[in-house]
């Protein structure tokens, strides 16, 4: 075995490692400590691609015990490429986000930040990695924990609260993904993923074994579609993204959120298989569920007089887009379900960075009317959120407009005529509701504010531009080239199995 | 159907116990009851895995001197499982609890919907 097939199993224990060593260190040390981690993980998980994706995929079994006994970690080039996008834009948003980071928390309390920020990197790296799904619920639990954490950093009361709601309904979720899991353990006996797809194979040829078994994945999906805000549990996302500083809500909506839902397409094509799955009616619900949360996480974005919860609602909308198109079914389905997720988690997590700095020359007020002509007092952030939001309405060249575009042709490719217009026809208009609440706020933002100029930005340091442009600089590469993301993720879905 | 419950009554058990946890978690207001809900949930389902495992009329998986037969002992990996669940639940609840502290600390109260009324309150005063 090469060398390159430790890596996956050092990158967990280096972030492990790392979250205990940054509660001794002080704050510049823990950062420091934060940002080496992220660029070893990022070379790391580079390297592994590159091996993968010559080599093909390969299993790393702890301590050499054999499959049904030991636990593994699975690396290809479709996990990789995940990791790889989630861990820069984590990167990105501590950078750009470092400076209300500085502001907001509380100066002994930034090591622990730094360690529940490589905690949750350890979270990432073992739930895209991990081949059990038993490993997948502790990590899950892991990465709940610290995002809680994250969240009420800043110590405000209304945040405490957000994060005892996005607790329970978290626990709710990790409870039913639990259940799921244990009741396909009685069923088949196995956890890792291998020789539980090969027992489900056999038993789902049994009628009346059917029924437990998509119970059993039913209650799977429930549980992680809760906790990834699917409608209708989107309710707890305006408080957690709106409140918590930036880095943090840029963090949780565009990986933490992200994560569940890989752990959930792995579990479709490694556990059950995908073509178990075409005899459930789950992918159904999901697309139902999917349409009626791109429209109605719109519908609450446009209600909003907060430009930091239009930004979270607009996150519900967009989660329906990525399980609508893990409903439509298929590889095609599921190609355009993770392309996505990519997109929206480069786009994303510059929405939820930029904004506060338009706040901020706003006299630190987040209601709409306050914003005029922000993007003329701070040009670059104007420029950034522009950007981000053409790229949410679907404007080609960006990367939102590719990933809609894949999900209409996975609609042809797979659906009869009737559910296929009904596909268009929410795309249509959601895409009308995104253009409406976000191209008004962009019209807001450059407009002249009646009476007195307020303050002009002040220079932006290269940390906040830099995390940036390399998320501008992603989506414009998705948007422009999607052809090569979407040949990468065909050939890591050949290598599921 | 009934005596397939009965002959299952631990699962059955336990499957009760989740949903009441379950419930209680969802829709009690009181924080503590809210605590004692989840760890309802999570102790079903901990008894569920262990009853899975268990095989009647055999010991628990401890090597004793030389009896290295297998059919001597109950399937040792879901009570394995039960342990790490109940370590992943121990903390969940720790951290719970510390976010309820810190709550009753501000606002005096374990009610969640009185405490939402009063983060609105300061929103307004903020703003």
């Amino acid at each position: 075995m090469d060398f390159i097939c430790n890596l996956p199993l050092f990158m967990i224990i280096a972030s492990l490692f790392t979250a205990a060593l940054c509660l001794l260190l002080k704050r510049k040390a823990a950062y420091m400590v934060h940002s080496f981690l992220m660029v070893f993980l990022i070379v790391s998980d580079a390297l592994v691609l590159y091996y993968t994706f010559w080599n093909g995929h390969f299993t790393y079994k702890m301590g050499e015990f054999p499959a049904p006994w030991g636990n593994e970690i699975r690396a290809g080039v479709l996990e990789c490429l995940v990791l790889l996008v989630f861990l820069i834009v984590m990167l990105c948003s501590v950078a750009g986000g470092y400076r209300y980071l500085i502001w907001e928390i509380d100066e002994s309390k930034h090591n622990l930040y730094c360690a529940l920020l490589n905690l949750s990197a350890a979270a990432v790296c073992a739930l895209v990695f991990t081949n059990d799904i038993f490993t997948g619920y502790v990590f899950l639990e892991i990465l709940t924990l610290a995002s809680c954490g994250l969240m009420i950093a800043t110590e405000i009361g209304r945040i405490v609260l957000a994060g005892v709601r996005y607790m329970i309904m978290n626990l709710l979720g990790s409870s039913l993904f639990l259940l799921g899991v244990v009741l396909l353990y009685g069923i088949t006996g196995h956890l890792l993923m291998v020789p539980l797809h090969d027992a489900l194979a056999v038993i789902s040829g049994d009628p009346s074994m059917m029924l437990t078994v998509t119970f059993a994945i039913g209650v799977l999906t429930i549980g992680l579609a809760i906790k990834s805000g699917l409608f209708p549990f989107y309710f707890w996302m305006p408080d957690t993204y709106g409140w918590s500083t930036p880095t943090t809500a840029s963090f949780m909506s565009s990986v933490v959120s992200k994560a569940y839902i890989f752990l959930l397409i792995k579990v479709y094509w490694r556990v059950v298989g995908i073509e178990l799955m075409d005899r459930m009616p789950i992918h159904l619900i999901m697309l139902t569920l999917g349409i009626a949360g791109v429209i109605l996480g719109s519908v609450s974005a446009i209600r909003t007089n907060d430009v930091n919860r239009m930004v979270a609602y607009s996150s519900a909308a967009q989660i329906g887009y990525i399980f609508m198109s893990m409903g439509i079914g298929g590889r095609a389905g599921y190609i355009a379900a993770i392309f996505h997720l990519l997109g929206h988690s480069v786009t994303k997590s510059l929405l939820f960075l930029v904004t506060p700095r338009l706040e901020e020359v706003s006299s630190n007020s987040m209601v709409f009317k306050d914003l005029q002509g922000s993007g003329l007092r701070d040009r670059a952030s104007g420029l950034f959120f522009t950007i981000c939001s053409l790229s949410m309405v679907g404007v080609p060249v960006f990367a939102g407009f590719s990933s809609k575009f894949l999900i209409l042709l996975a609609g042809w490719e797979r659906e009869s005529n009737a559910v296929f217009s009904v596909i268009i026809i929410a795309l249509a208009v959601s895409t009308a509701l995104n253009a409406l609440y976000f191209l008004r706020t962009v019209i807001r933002i450059y407009s002249h504010p009646e009476g007195e100029e307020g303050e002009s930005a002040p220079r932006h340091k290269p940390e906040y531009l830099i995390p940036a442009w390399v998320l501008v600089a992603v989506n414009i590469f998705l948007g422009l080239f999607p052809a090569i993301a979407t040949s990468l993720l065909d050939s890591g879905f050949s290598m599921l199995f | 159907m009934l005596s397939t419950l009965l002959h299952n009554y631990q699962e059955a058990v336990a499957i009760v116990l989740f949903a009441i946890g379950f419930a209680t978690l969802l829709f009690q207001r009181n924080l503590i009851r809210k605590l004692i809900g989840m760890n309802n949930m999570d102790a079903g389902l901990f008894l569920f895995l262990t009853s899975l495992g268990y095989i009647d009329g055999r010991k628990a998986p401890i090597l004793e001197g030389t009896k290295t037969v297998t059919d001597a002992y109950i399937n040792p990996v879901p009570s394995g499982l039960v342990l790490t669940g109940i370590v992943v639940s121990v903390s969940v609840t720790a951290v719970m609890l510390a976010l309820t502290v810190r709550l009753y600390k501000r606002y005096h109260t374990l009610d969640m919907d009185e405490i939402y009324a009063m983060t609105l309150k300061e929103r307004e005063e903020r703003f």
